[in-house]
């Protein structure tokens, strides 16, 4: 459409999983856009970034001709629908795939990122234990999914990667990032075969590649939040025997 | 002639569209109150969840739970997949149930997510608990319940969906018709208690609640309120009991 600009920003963080779905998704569909990062997204959101996330502050947040969309899979069905001439279609067309498609983000979105966040920030054996076998329980279940949806082929949208591979690919550097942290394969060769070949296929993609965060940042941060709650942990138990003596 | 062909049409996309449910599941009701709007027909089936049959787990493997949309015995699992799907497999027919405009499209699933997320936990919280707790549900409840309010006051229409129901207020159905059950349960039925929807403080959303259940597609199959209301009931005493004795068991200690 002659003389309407198409102006596309992205207000992200590096290191969040949702913000990689959507970068995934726009580097995919070979769509341009201005990225802006929040500099300090736990202590000082921008005002863009409260201006247009008012109800939840969170990242991502696409901003589409000054109009905001907000929640990872949200923005990746408006990409697909806004820009339905532009690029490949991450979603199938025949309403039951759709379906399919959107039950397994479903349950990505329900299922996988809890059950790693038992296993990071349990705080007994038992809960990191617990986390862990909901982890591999969960890969299984994908690992089914997997087998089904590709019939065969590399990935869960088939041929090329779909609306699936993109919502699982979000997590892929956190993933890579854990294994150097916990020795921890979450898509273990042995467990999970398809999965594990899934995530090198993957990773091997240019437009994967364009946008991957540095693992080593993240174990970095990782590592960071670690000290930072240890030392929070040992401030309040501190100041708890302190209060005992009173 | 023609009535006689549509009645075939009729009954053979009867066999062609099966939905398993729950009668007080809000996520079940929600779906056909979607295929009401597009006018489709299909064959019910009841499940009891505390024996669930052969053909719900083989059907929802994953969850194992209401609503289950078989269609030519392909099923899909998940409320709000299934009415995105309803949507798109009778898009040519009956209205629609998502806005057409990519950028409304987007706002409906927003709503829809923000329920789930951020209000029925609450609300959930209010119901099932009592003292501190419970008044904690309230005020965090309300909180969200006035962001509601605000959308659909700016909107100025009758519908969060528009002029007509949609997506979103298919989503927030449960409000219209359960809040009323909860809030006489939690005042123990005695009326002037505490009320979550008041139309003092949200005049749109109180609105709204009427206007739901009297419009067409939802009008003809709500759930039985009777029987709801002892179930609900049985819920929170069953809640209560249980938090009661984790406290004497902890005190105890």
């Amino acid at each position: 459409m002659a003389g309407q600009s198409n102006e596309l920003k992205l207000l992200g963080s590096f290191a969040s999983p949702f913000v990689l779905r959507v970068k995934l998704a726009l580097s995919f569909k070979g769509l341009s856009y201005d990225y802006l990062e929040e500099k300090d997204l736990h202590n000082n959101k921008s005002e863009l970034l409260l201006k247009s996330n008012p109800v939840h502050k969170k990242v991502p947040v696409l901003i589409h001709n000054g109009k905001p969309v907000c929640e990872s899979m949200i923005i990746i069905q408006y990409l697909e629908e806004a820009f339905a001439d532009a690029g490949p279609s991450l979603l199938p067309s025949e309403p039951h795939e759709r379906a399919v498609a959107r039950f397994w983000t479903a349950y990505i979105d329900e299922k996988l990122f809890s059950s790693w966040m038992m296993v990071f920030r349990g705080k007994t054996d038992e809960e990191k234990a617990e986390g862990t076998k909901q982890s591999f329980a969960v890969a299984a279940t994908l690992e089914g999914a997997l087998s089904e949806s590709s019939k065969g082929k590399p990935f869960f949208g088939g041929d090329t990667v779909g609306y699936v591979d993109v919502a699982l690919g979000g997590f892929v550097a956190w993933i890579h990032a854990i294994e150097k942290l916990y020795g921890l394969k979450l898509f273990d060769a042995g467990k999970t075969p398809l999965l594990a070949a899934w995530l090198e296929r993957f990773c091997e993609l240019d437009g994967a590649k364009a946008v991957m965060p540095d693992v080593e940042k993240l174990v970095e941060l990782a590592k960071m939040r670690q000290a930072q709650a240890a030392a929070a942990a040992a401030a309040a138990a501190a100041a708890a025997a302190v209060a005992q003596d009173y | 002639m023609d009535h006689h062909l549509e009645q075939q049409a009729a009954e053979s996309e009867k066999k062609a569209v099966k939905l398993l449910g729950m009668w007080a599941s809000p996520y079940v009701l929600q779906v056909r109150w979607a295929l009401a709007m597009k006018g489709v027909e299909y064959e019910y089936v009841e499940e009891d969840l505390r024996s669930k049959s052969a053909q719900l787990l083989a059907y929802n493997p994953v969850h194992k739970k209401v609503p289950v949309l078989v269609y030519h015995g392909r099923p899909i699992a998940e409320s709000q997949v299934i009415l995105e799907f309803i949507d798109d497999a009778w898009n040519h027919r009956g209205d629609p149930i998502l806005p057409r405009d990519p950028y409304r499209r987007a706002m409906a699933r927003f709503w829809a997510r923000f329920k789930q997320d951020k209000l029925s936990p609450p609300i959930w919280r209010w119901f099932t608990t009592e003292g501190e707790e419970q008044e904690a549900a309230y005020e965090a409840a309300v909180e969200q319940l006035l962001v509601l309010e605000k959308e659909l006051a700016v909107s100025g229409k009758p519908f969060f969906g528009g002029e007509k129901v949609g997506f979103v207020d298919l989503s927030l159905s449960p409000l219209a018709y359960v809040i009323p059950i909860y809030e006489e349960i939690v005042t123990g039925g005695g009326g002037g208690g505490v009320k979550m929807v008041t139309e003092e403080k949200m005049p749109s959303l109180a609105a709204w609640m009427g206007r739901f259940l009297s419009s067409p597609a939802v009008r003809g199959h709500l759930p039985p309120l009777e029987k709801l209301r002892p179930r609900c009931q049985a819920m929170r005493e069953a809640f209560l009991v249980s938090a009661r004795a984790k406290v004497e068991q902890q005190q105890q200690q």
